[in-house]
């Protein structure tokens, strides 16, 4: 193939027939998410205006292939266009024109020519209990992973199955499915969480890189801190319901209708670390709390373990029948509570001698009257009223 | 041991630090379970209303942070006292770490969970078991008092806030750290239904006063056992000065 100069991504827009004043938006959108100064915007404007095209080869493994779909229904025209325009997506098994031997061709090649440059980016959980759940092309999933990774300049995991495992990786995990953090290392990698994310987040973390040659700054569970610091509960339009104690008790109550707080139908808004409730979805027209559904907790990790959905407290694994941990509390207290009435009749019955032996009422304890009757014969005054310690000396009448 | 006509003694067993330890402590964990469970499981008492109206659930998750922290001081203090109180309130008692410990654990179990042989043993201060339960509740404690500030401090700016949130994420995000916090819970409720329970037992068996000795901090105690203590602290002490003295 003859060698052309590398296009940068604003003359890709140009050509598209975007223009500058959209670019500039979409910029400035960008530059919001980041938390830049105004300044910074001209950073984000001349990157996109200069530096050439990263190269990213797009993996999907074991996924429903949402979080594509999240970003390609980007209602923005240029958030589309900058996720797949402002790459230069070499390959990506899903939307590239070429199919079969031609598509493979073209991966393995990048994976040489652009060895230690190119950007992976995985899109699913990666089985590795049979390498015959997931196979591309003939080649399972796991080798496909570690040959792309082991060339890569980082590592984008999209969505919560290259995360966390999300659904394969819930228990109890039949094809051994694991996130790219636990198969990999060594080399830098975001996870963008979220089933899907929110395809503004998607551009957002693709800009960052392309800006500063950089990954943003990550949490300790590998998210952008740009868009996934705050709780989608301390971000929701209806935390005034939470803390005034005003809670949807059934999804079509009066409550429901009100725009309660969601959180008795188990709302894993206070659990969950994400943007939806500031950047929203669909060119921000709404997002689940919004639209009367609780938030499910799908940019953490394990959330579907913690099922239900619509309660707040989960069920406990390998118990026989679902309970929950009140449930199981409660039985216990239950127990325990039998098991103190069974210990103090017992203990009344076997330490019956100890006990009785001292709860003798006094004035009826016949050895002592004995006694004391024998001392008072043989002329003593009887035992009790010698010790008059107690009563300083004097004598009792 | 003790007959009818034992020679009883009072022993000072329970310091004042320990007693308001004691009493904190409890009245603290009946307002975190109240509250946390309400907090976990709000009732719907309120509706047909506007929430600038109301701040019940937000005065209620108050009342938990506050007693959450007064716990937590209250449990530093304890901690420091384990170094600082007499040798009833030491670290030592709740490590079985001695023979002794574990004899007596052993004891305990076959005379008084058991009910195997009918008499009763004696300590002054914790029985070995109970010890060995109590150090059990400090741990719990410590997982309450981390989980707990893990989630307080995502709604923070604190300048401690970014540490917690960071241990928070690192072990796996809100879903686990919420669900250990309200597991454990339910270990204060069962302690605190076997433990009142006890006492009544030990006070009603052992008739040395133990329940009212964690309000005035005395005990009634056979003499001949305060002598056998005595006996074994010398013999502990002048084994320390022997090695000291080589």
């Amino acid at each position: 193939m003859e060698k052309i100069k590398e296009k940068s991504l604003y003359d890709e827009l140009v050509s598209k027939g975007i223009s500058r004043r959209d670019f500039l938006k979409f910029c400035t959108i960008m530059g919001g998410f980041f938390g830049l100064q105004q300044s910074g915007i001209a950073q984000i404007v001349e990157a996109f205006e200069n530096k050439p095209k990263k190269h990213v080869l797009w993996y999907h493994f074991q996924e429903c292939t949402c979080c594509s779909e999240s970003f390609l229904r980007a209602s923005h025209p240029i958030v589309e266009q900058i996720l797949l325009e402002m790459i230069s997506l070499d390959y990506t098994d899903t939307l590239m024109a070429a199919a079969g031997k031609q598509a493979e061709d073209v991966r393995r090649k990048a994976l040489e020519e652009y060895y230690g440059k190119y950007i992976m980016v995985v899109e699913g959980a990666i089985p590795t209990g049979n390498p015959g759940y997931c196979t591309i092309a003939g080649e399972d999933a796991l080798s496909l992973f570690e040959e792309g990774a082991k060339g890569a300049e980082a590592i984008i995991a999209w969505g919560n199955c290259a995360s966390a495992g999300c659904i394969q990786a819930a228990y109890p995990n039949p094809t051994g499915a694991r996130p790219v953090h636990k198969l990999f290392s060594g080399k830098p990698i975001i996870n963008v969480q979220g089933c899907p994310p929110i395809a503004d987040v998607m551009a957002g973390v693709i800009t960052y890189i392309v800006t500063f040659g950089r990954l943003p700054e990550l949490d300790n569970a590998g998210r952008p801190s740009n868009f996934y610091a705050r709780r989608v509960h301390d971000s929701c339009y209806r935390r005034p319901a939470y803390d005034a104690g005003l809670f949807v008790q059934s999804f079509d109550d009066e409550n429901a209708k009100k725009g309660y707080c969601l959180y008795y139908m188990g709302c894993k808004g206070p659990n969950t670390y994400n943007s939806c409730a500031i950047i929203k979805w669909n060119e921000g027209v709404s997002y689940p709390i919004q639209s009367g559904h609780g938030c499910i907790g799908c940019s953490e990790s394990g959330f579907w373990d913690y099922k239900p959905m619509y309660r707040h407290l989960s069920n406990i694994h390998g118990i026989g029948i679902e309970s929950t941990a009140d449930k199981i509390g409660g039985i216990l207290t239950g127990v325990a509570v039998g098991g103190i009435a069974a210990h103090a009749a017992a203990t009344n019955i076997i330490k019956h001698k100890l006990i009785k032996n001292r709860m003798d009422d006094i004035s009826l304890n016949v050895e002592e009257y004995e006694r004391d009757k024998e001392l008072s014969e043989k002329g003593n005054s009887c035992g009790i009223s010698d010790d008059n310690s107690l009563t300083d000396g004097k004598q009792l009448k | 041991m003790i007959t009818t006509n034992a020679q009883l003694q009072e022993v000072y067993v329970w310091q004042l630090p320990v007693r308001i330890f004691h009493w904190v402590n409890a009245l603290c964990i009946v307002v975190l379970c109240v509250t946390g469970f309400v907090i976990g499981d709000p009732p719907a008492i309120m509706h047909a209303t506007q929430p600038e109206e109301n701040y019940w659930f937000g005065w209620v998750r108050l009342a938990h942070f506050i007693a959450a922290f007064v716990f937590m001081t209250n449990f530093i203090v304890r901690i420091y006292w384990m170094f600082a109180g007499n040798m009833f309130a030491r670290w030592n008692n709740y490590i079985p770490l001695t023979k002794r410990q574990w004899r007596g654990i052993f004891e305990t179990v076959k005379v008084d969970v058991l009910l195997l042989t009918p008499k009763p043993i004696y300590d002054i201060g914790h029985n070995s078991l109970a010890a060995l339960t109590y150090s059990g509740v400090f741990v719990l404690m410590a997982i309450q008092s981390l989980t707990g500030l893990g989630m307080f401090y995502a709604s923070s700016d604190s300048i401690v806030a970014p540490a917690f949130v960071n241990g928070l994420q690192s072990v796996g995000g809100f879903f686990p750290v919420r669900y250990v916090h309200h597991v454990l819970m339910w270990a204060f409720v069962l302690f605190m239904v076997v433990h009142v329970y006890l006492v009544f037992y030990h006070d009603y068996i052992e008739r040395n006063g133990v329940a009212s000795s964690i309000i005035g901090g005395w005990k009634f105690i056979d003499r001949r056992l305060v002598r056998l203590y005595r006996k074994r602290l010398f013999l502990e002490r002048r084994k320390r000065e022997m090695k000291k003295g080589k």
